[in-house]
């Protein structure tokens, strides 16, 4: 059978199986909806968890960005494994405890103040949006790619099904589907690691053989990759480019994000007891650990393999890969010296980075681009990132099923984590801003009717994203975790183990953690883009990791203005002594 | 009453705190480079707590506060029971 009907076939039964789980998981009240009745054992929950965290960026193109950032690429391995430790130590059982609905229910409630809560809602609807694009983009690469349909109808296809098992099922449905969806996604991922581990290292532990040497030799293959990268004008593989700071800013940015990540946070809410909010994330943890360590392997694979396959080959004898994804517009080749072979290393390859393809093609049979070559480099390939997870079950020539089963994990990575996302939107609109703060007065059957519609309306604007992707899906990322880390974070760890922490000092830390940080994104992001460098930035300390000072900034504050106004009220202390309780 | 629960509960949280900054920011960022002289198999030190070892333990400290807090929760019940 070939590739095509495979994936056809992998991806139709996949879905097959989540649609049938919803439909026998599906909510009946609030309870259900928003979390699953609290029956969620721990271990379900774990996977469920992992699923929600791992989303298409995590399956698709972190061992891609490893691979080519090579150790500095450690920044995402520590610092989106790292937060759970957090999460356990300081937030998810104590938030399990208080058990309520939604992270800003908390929030609301602690600092006894619509206010708060109306500020921790608009911070986590933006953080949770930005998220969703970037999934529904995800959908719409594997469809183009493996089942040759256009992205549109790819997008379209992933909102149906999103948008069945999530707004029926609510939390319990998405629970049970985002299981299914775990084993799905690690399977994908670790089966091509496996054989291209036994392939370059004959170690089939993907974990090792990346420190092992090389098939027939006695090299070490890191060292080999380190020989090569400098051979070819780039840094070392196993060295860093970034100063210290800036890494120690962006993994701290990115831990304490995940912290303060609300759809992450309220996986926490589904368990039955508190112990079992801990036990969650620890199994969370090491779900999420299995795709994590196996990550910065499969990069180091994929870079080696990559240069292997293309470098001093005749374009015309290209492994078929790379003209595949040079149709889909994702690679790029410019012969700058005619010589028709492909040469790779450092620089930029064209004029502007980004390839603009026009019709025709050149000699050799390549794609033209309207891009002037960059002649500053005799690079002459341009290759997006985000392909190396995908395309490398064909770079090391695997059979056509490992790479069908690869395009089901990225499409079950994508929908689990849209679906999660979708869900806390809705909740926090139906709940937080018309049950608590503008029509108390709703039954729960209407309050459930208000979470299906507001679930729906956000599929069809995370669609609307998906076939209209905004170009600032990439830079916005680095928004989503620093405003987690200088917003979210710091109110709910104050609100847990600083009792005198009054409204006053928490929403004067929230908002100034808001601007702070997004001043600073939006400047060297938005708006001086070309002084986006290391001399200009504070310290530095670039955008993506100034979310670490915008938490700083929020504490310093919170507590000052906090001592200038009058204690909070008994009750508040009474409910934190109790969620301080066993 | 719950004083002492409290105390104990923040001396465990900060001392496994302390470990995860130490192998994550210390050693697979501060002093990854000094680290990295010292070679386990292909792996240079440093880079592998920053690729590898800072997840491992990562997993390592949560289970053994969830070993912990299951102890000190039941020593803790035991005290009120005790009481009543």
């Amino acid at each position: 059978m070939d590739t095509q009907l495979l994936t056809y076939i992998f991806v139709g039964v996949s879905f097959a199986l989540y649609i049938s789980i919803a439909i026998w998981s599906r909510a009946s009240s609030t309870n259900e909806f928003y979390i699953a009745g609290k029956g969620v054992h721990p271990v379900a929950n774990g996977m469920a968890t992992a699923a929600d965290w791992m989303s298409a960026a995590s399956f698709i193109s972190m061992a891609g960005l490893i691979a080519f950032l090579g150790k500095d690429g450690s920044v995402y391995l520590m610092g989106w494994t790292g937060g759970y430790v957090l999460l356990a130590l300081l937030l998810a059982p104590y938030l399990r405890k208080f058990g309520q609905y939604t992270v800003p229910d908390f929030i609301g409630t602690r600092y006894y103040s619509n206010a708060a809560r109306l500020v921790a809602v608009i911070c986590l609807i933006f953080v949770s949006f930005t998220y969703v694009a970037g999934q529904m983009r995800g959908v719409g690469i594997v469809f183009s790619r493996f089942l040759e349909v256009d992205i549109n109808l790819g997008v379209i296809i992933g909102m149906c099904i999103v948008f069945f098992y999530a707004v029926l099922g609510g939390m319990k449905g998405i629970t049970y589907t985002q299981v299914a969806q775990y084993c799905v996604l690690i399977f994908a991922y670790l089966v091509p690691a496996i054989f291209i581990s036994i392939l370059m290292t004959g170690n089939p532990i993907p974990q090792l053989g990346f420190g092992d040497t090389l098939v027939n030799s006695d090299v070490f293959l890191l060292d080999k990759l380190d020989e090569v990268t400098t051979e070819l004008g780039f840094n070392a593989y196993t060295e860093n480019t970034k100063s210290n700071i800036d890494i120690f800013c962006i993994t701290a940015a990115l831990m304490f994000g995940t912290a303060g990540l609300p759809h992450v946070i309220v996986r926490f809410f589904t368990v039955p007891k508190v112990s079992d909010a801990r036990k969650s994330a620890g199994y969370a943890l090491i779900f999420i650990a299995i795709l994590y360590s196996t990550a910065p392997a499969v990069s180091a694979f994929a870079r080696m393999n990559f240069i292997d396959s293309v470098q001093e080959v005749q374009y015309k004898e290209a492994p078929s890969w790379f003209k595949n994804w040079e149709n889909i517009g994702l690679i790029a080749w410019k012969d700058k010296n005619n010589d028709e072979l492909i040469q790779y290393s450092s620089g930029n390859a064209l004029e502007g980075v980004k390839p603009n393809f026009e019709d025709g093609r050149g000699i050799s049979g390549e794609r033209l681009v309207k891009n002037n070559a960059d002649l500053t480099s005799t690079n002459e390939v341009y290759i997006d990132r985000d392909i190396m997870v995908l395309a490398n079950p064909e770079i090391a020539k695997l059979p056509g099923w490992v790479i069908a089963l690869v395009a089901a994990g990225a499409l079950a990575a994508a929908l689990s984590t849209a679906a999660g996302l979708l869900l806390v939107i809705s909740a926090s609109i139906s709940h937080d801003l018309l049950k608590k703060t503008f029509m108390p007065q709703i039954t729960e059957k209407q309050e459930l009717f208000y979470a299906r519609c507001s679930a729906a309306v956000a599929i069809f604007i995370a669609g609307l994203f998906g076939i209209y992707p905004p170009g600032f899906v990439a830079q916005v990322v680095a928004f989503a975790f620093g405003l987690a880390a200088a917003t979210i974070f710091p109110a709910l760890l104050l609100g847990i183990f600083y009792k005198r922490l009054n409204k006053e000092g928490a929403i004067a830390g929230m908002l100034s953690g808001l601007v702070v940080t997004s001043t600073y994104i939006i400047n060297y992001k938005f708006i001086n883009i070309n002084m986006n460098s290391a001399d200009n930035w504070f310290l530095g300390i670039s955008p993506e990791g100034f979310g670490f000072i915008g938490m700083i900034i929020n504490f310093i504050v919170a507590l000052f203005v906090s001592y200038f106004f009058s204690k909070p009220p008994d009750d508040v202390y009474h409910m934190i002594d109790k969620i301080r309780e066993p | 009453m719950n004083n002492n629960y409290w105390c104990s509960n923040l001396k465990i949280v900060s001392i496994l705190l302390a470990i995860w900054f130490l192998v994550s920011f210390g050693f697979g960022i501060i002093l990854s480079d000094f680290l990295d002289q010292f070679q386990i198999a292909g792996f240079k030190l440093g880079f592998w707590f920053a690729q590898q070892g800072s997840i491992y333990f990562f997993v390592l400290l949560i289970f053994i506060y969830i070993y912990l807090m299951n102890k000190l929760d039941k020593k803790h019940k035991d005290n009120l029971e005790k009481e009543s």
